[in-house]
């Protein structure tokens, strides 16, 4: 049994019955779910949490579906890792990477189709389908196989290789846009209207589709032992999972989980290249101004970012900040995160770590805070981005003359060079 | 200037079910116009109080966001599409 009592309008408070809407008919606000936390409160326990699943299953009391089977790969539960040689680096003090790269498809997209598949199952949908900058097409379309539904994934057409195979792989529709991700999802938009038996898991399904993110938050929390970070770094594309982290810390006081109230900063992270959300906070405006998209880091090159505004809103009530970071930065901070805690991030990874850098470089982020940043993909996924940034230390001849003379080379150019550092 | 103009989900009752309105205008801002006067009620969901375009409403002519182009000044030609399209998707 779910705690959902329906879904309500965030412009003009409008509310709806639990079905696949995501927009208001009035003012085209979003919609969000609204639950009955008095009664989540009386039932959900720390306790009634540990002994759930290792997924984010255990946190169904404040998910908008609730089914003894979900459409489910085991999404969440992933590690979060204290980061010690890299908070050195960067002169932080306690630092911890949610390492979301250990998804079952390799990102935090499949805590988000998890929740939403199982919802459309639910309202009797039989076709799943998505706008994807290719990690939610990974994750669409495996879920999709899991639970013997077709999919239908659109996707622009000059994604990363691993990304389409990854996606291909699952025996779905895959079809590939002449266009930016932005144009996409405007044809996705559309053709909500024209195909209303679909599932696009990020349009008609976005509502609960959206909730799945809150889980980030849920499970940090319950890591660290029932403690809130003072900061969370967290990269934006559409600004949907920095809106929903945020809102998963206050939720959990909010049921009675935590014995503070929590105050989290909450940072946005972007890359240069499309960086309305970065660019609107460092004017102070409200507006967000759409942008074409120029970056490495195509998982969250959305030029039209659906829930910026609400992004902006959260970073600028919890105290947070918001930078972006130049594509070499976005390779500076992919390889910075693998030497020093030997996790490999996919690009967006990179744009987390080298705005963490920089903020924390700049005072934003200090050294007394406890600190998470969220590596959300994995790095196998964009190998393209890394091409004449990283291969064999040397190429060589099978004998050890050769090996030993490459070693020898390789000596000397380690004595000549100064020490890495990305700031 | 005649104008297809594509009516998303949302809005349909006010079309009286049509996905697809044909009026006339040279610029987004006469075609919304039209279409309000066609059919009564669209005004007041497109636009705010100010007179501009809700914050969660997009409009594409030719596929290309006015926003891009001139807003409600953008100009249409004969025969052009014009999508009415809610803002909050995907990511």
């Amino acid at each position: 049994m779910d705690f959902v009592s329906g879904l309500r309008c965030r412009e003009c408070g409008r509310g709806y019955p639990a079905e696949a809407l995501h927009v208001c008919d009035y003012c085209f606000g979003p919609l969000e779910v609204t639950y009955d936390y008095d009664r989540v409160a009386d039932t959900i326990t720390r306790e009634r949490i540990a002994s759930g699943p290792r997924s984010i299953w255990r946190y169904a009391d404040l998910l908008p579906v609730s089914d003894s089977a979900p459409v489910d790969l085991g999404a969440g539960f992933t590690p979060l890792v204290r980061a010690d040689r890299l908070a050195a680096e960067l002169g932080l003090g306690e630092l911890w990477i949610k390492d979301d790269t250990a998804n079952p498809t390799g990102s935090f997209k499949d805590r988000v189709v998890s929740v939403a598949l199982t919802k459309a199952r639910q309202l009797g949908f039989k076709i799943a389908a998505c706008a994807s900058t290719g990690n939610l097409a990974n994750s669409v379309a495996a879920h999709a196989a899991r639970a013997g539904m077709d999919s239908i994934v659109l996707i622009p057409h000059d994604l990363e290789m691993a990304k389409v195979t990854m996606t291909s792989v699952y025996g779905g529709r895959v079809i590939s846009v002449e266009g930016s991700y932005d144009d996409v999802n405007r044809l996705c938009a559309e053709l909500t209207s024209e195909q209303p038996t679909w599932a696009f898991v990020n349009v008609n399904l976005r509502t609960y589709y959206a909730e799945g993110s809150k889980t980030l938050a849920f499970e940090v929390a319950e890591q660290l032992g029932w403690r809130t970070p003072d900061h969370v770094v967290v990269p934006i594309g559409s600004g949907s999972q920095l809106t929903k982290v945020d809102k998963g810390f206050k939720e959990l006081w909010k049921v009675g989980l935590l014995d503070e109230e929590p105050s989290v900063r909450v940072s946005g992270a972007q890359a240069e290249g499309c960086s309305p959300v970065a660019t609107a906070f460092a004017e102070g405006t409200d507006v967000i101004r759409p942008v074409k998209p120029n970056t490495i880091a195509k998982s969250l090159a959305i030029g039209n970012p659906a829930d910026g505004w609400y992004a902006l809103e959260a970073i600028r009530k919890s105290g947070g900040s918001c930078a972006s970071v130049t594509d070499a930065e976005v390779i500076e901070g992919i390889r910075l995160l693998a030497r020093t805690e030997g996790i490999f991030a996919e690009t967006a990874g990179g744009v987390t770590i080298a705005t963490l850098a920089k903020l924390a470089a700049e005072g934003v982020i200090r050294r007394d805070e406890l600190v998470v940043a969220m590596v959300t993909g994995h790095g196998l996924k964009t190998v393209e981005a890394l091409t004449g940034s990283v291969g064999p230390t040397a190429t060589i001849a099978p004998t050890l003359e050769a090996f030993a003379e490459a070693m020898g080379d390789i000596h000397q150019r380690e004595n000549e060079q100064p020490a890495r550092s990305i700031r | 200037m005649s104008v297809k103009v594509r009516i998303p989900t949302q809005l349909r009752t006010l079309s009286g079910g049509a996905g697809e309105v044909t009026v006339e205008g040279s610029t987004v801002g006469e075609v919304l116009k039209a279409l309000d006067a066609a059919h009564e009620g669209f005004a007041g969901r497109l636009f705010d109080d100010a007179g501009g375009l809700r914050r969660f409403v997009n409009i594409f002519v030719a596929d290309e966001d006015v926003r891009f182009l001139d807003g409600l000044n953008t100009p249409v030609s004969d025969g052009q599409t014009l999508s009415i399209v809610p803002a909050v998707a995907g990511g």
